[in-house]
């Protein structure tokens, strides 16, 4: 097998989330990789959704923005921005939400808000966006992110979007009957909720990764289910076809 | 009722200091031209309304036209932040910027609400996050069939709807193609409206019978300005500049760096500098 990044390795494990009959609305960076590679490798008929507005597209580059050209030219169709989240998203149609984040805590609640007081922000990042109301209006949500200590932190300055809540019972609390985030894959694994207690919990090991690593760049004391496996090495074609479409996205978006 | 005029003349009758103003465009047809032109014109003490408050808002908040900016997120796609808005928000430079932050689901509601004649929106949102607790104008209802509690937000009723588009006709009936985004919704919605297009044509020749085309009559100031949306795009004219979005992060990181880049390309300029861009795709 030809070597592989971190970041290939969570893309590859993040892509093969997606089903073929899934409805994905798709969140832009690590996500959109992700859905892209599903879509080229096993899952060909899988619909993608992006919240400007494009339904079914096809892209042959990865957009830089949610709202690039390729999307619409590739898409079934494209709705207006009201319709799209009204209908689309609030209509109970997407069946996986796929999320990235600045910051997550173990129940998977993301913050992409503030680091610091909300009105005396130390870092103010760009905000929700879609994320708030997909985290609660999609079947189920897959979020793909980074491991480090800034990233994956005990305990979140703001909640953006809810996960499984700050202890895990809200969702049952709140009456939310979508399943919230049911993986989260990594560069160094994959994470999947307890099912009692919902925290996130590790459920399989990428190749080469050690427990100490994953220690060194989460903020909690991660929980690991018995019997660990180690998460399959992406095989020729997902690293192929990966490499190729970020090829061409970046020869695209150069020009 | 549609009055064709330069897009000077659009802004200096239309925008005044102190204006709620919605400019949008959903990462598609974004109104740069029409931007700069409120920026030259030095318009200040404006409340920006945007969902997206990308590189032209950082534009208009690093150049001190705005007092508050209504938004739900806020930086450049698939770049990273917009430095201007960050260093208003957190450094209080050029000047303080209060924001009023919601979701993108909210925003869409609160378009179409305005566009409704209603005074709220009303959606299952903002559910187990921190946002109302930041955000007084998030409220809720109870639902008067089966109790379920619901959220709302006000309507977003703009003194000026800002938009971009690709044609319009002689009598000012204008087309949209491609991500229409809300912008049919903000024109709807606002007292007064401008609109900025590539070009006026004789038959809007629109590709199919249900296109979104706002008539005439429901449309204010119309001005001709090809390229007008650069960087953002135009379907079937120009695509998106994405490599003008990457080195935005550059260009925009310092104060003095951004100041020399906006007196060069926008202080000094005029709307036809926008031409440029412009171009109609073969298709």
């Amino acid at each position: 097998m030809a070597d592989f990044t971190p970041n290939e390795m969570m893309t590859i494990a993040a892509a093969r989330a997606l089903k073929n009959d899934d409805v994905c609305f798709v969140g832009i960076g690590a996500p959109s990789a992700a859905c892209n590679l599903a879509r080229l490798t096993h899952a060909p008929q899988i619909t993608l959704i992006y919240e400007s507005g494009t339904i079914g597209t096809r892209p042959n580059v990865l957009p830089l923005s949610i709202g690039d050209g390729e999307l619409c030219e590739t898409a079934l169709c494209t709705v207006s921005v009201p319709e799209m989240f009204r209908y689309w998203l609030q209509g109970g149609r997407i069946t996986v939400g796929f999320l990235g984040g600045a910051q997550i805590d173990k129940f998977a609640n993301i913050n992409t808000t503030v680091v610091g007081p909300y009105d005396k922000p130390k870092v103010r990042l760009p905000g929700g966006g879609g994320a708030p109301e997909i985290a609660t209006n999609c079947g189920e949500i897959f979020i793909t992110m980074a491991m480090g200590k800034r990233a994956f932190v005990d305990k979140l300055p703001f909640i953006t979007s809810m996960g499984h809540g700050p202890t895990g019972r809200e969702r049952r609390d709140l009456k939310v009957k979508s399943l919230g985030p049911t993986r989260l894959m990594t560069d160094l694994c994959v994470f999947e909720p307890d099912p009692e207690t919902k925290e996130m919990t590790i459920v399989s090991i990428h190749p080469g990764v050690t427990r100490e690593q994953i220690a060194e760049n989460c903020g909690w004391t991660p929980r690991y289910i018995d019997n660990l496996p180690e998460t399959p090495a992406p095989t020729a074609l997902e690293l192929e076809t990966l490499r190729d479409i970020q090829a061409r996205t970046k020869a695209a978006h150069a020009a | 009722m549609a009055k064709f005029m330069t897009l000077a003349e659009a802004v200096a009758q239309n925008v005044r200091d102190g204006d709620t103003v919605a400019m949008e465009g959903f990462t598609h047809l974004i109104p740069f031209a029409a931007g700069h032109e409120v920026i030259r014109q030095g318009r200040k003490h404006l409340t920006l309304i945007r969902m997206t408050p990308d590189l032209i808002y950082d534009q208009m908040i690093g150049m001190g036209c705005a007092d508050k900016l209504v938004f739900s997120w806020g930086g450049n796609p698939g770049v990273g932040s917009t430095h201007r808005i960050r260093d208003a928000v957190e450094n209080q430079w050029p000047a303080p910027l209060a924001i009023e932050e919601h979701s993108h689901a909210a925003m869409a509601n609160a378009y179409e609400a305005g566009a409704a004649n209603l005074p709220f929106a009303v959606l299952r949102g903002y559910i187990g996050v921190d946002l109302p607790k930041v955000n007084p104008k998030i409220k809720s209802v109870t639902c008067p069939y089966t109790g379920e509690v619901l959220a709302t937000v006000p309507a977003i009723r703009p003194d000026v709807g800002i938009i971009h588009a690709g044609r319009a006709d002689r009598e000012g009936n204008v087309l949209l193609e491609g991500i229409v985004g809300c912008q049919k919704e903000v024109v709807l919605a606002s007292k007064r409206t401008i609109v900025t297009v590539e070009e006026i044509v004789e038959k809007l020749d629109a590709k199919s019978y249900n296109s979104v085309v706002l008539p005439h009559w429901t449309v204010g100031a119309i001005a001709q300005v090809p390229g007008g949306a650069h960087p953002s795009y135009a379907q079937g004219y120009y695509k998106r500049d994405n490599s003008f979005y990457i080195a935005w992060d550059k260009l925009s990181r310092e104060r003095e760096g951004f100041l020399a880049w906006m007196k060069e390309n926008v202080l000094d300029k005029t709307p036809e500098a926008f031409a440029a861009h412009a171009k109609r795709s073969a298709a």
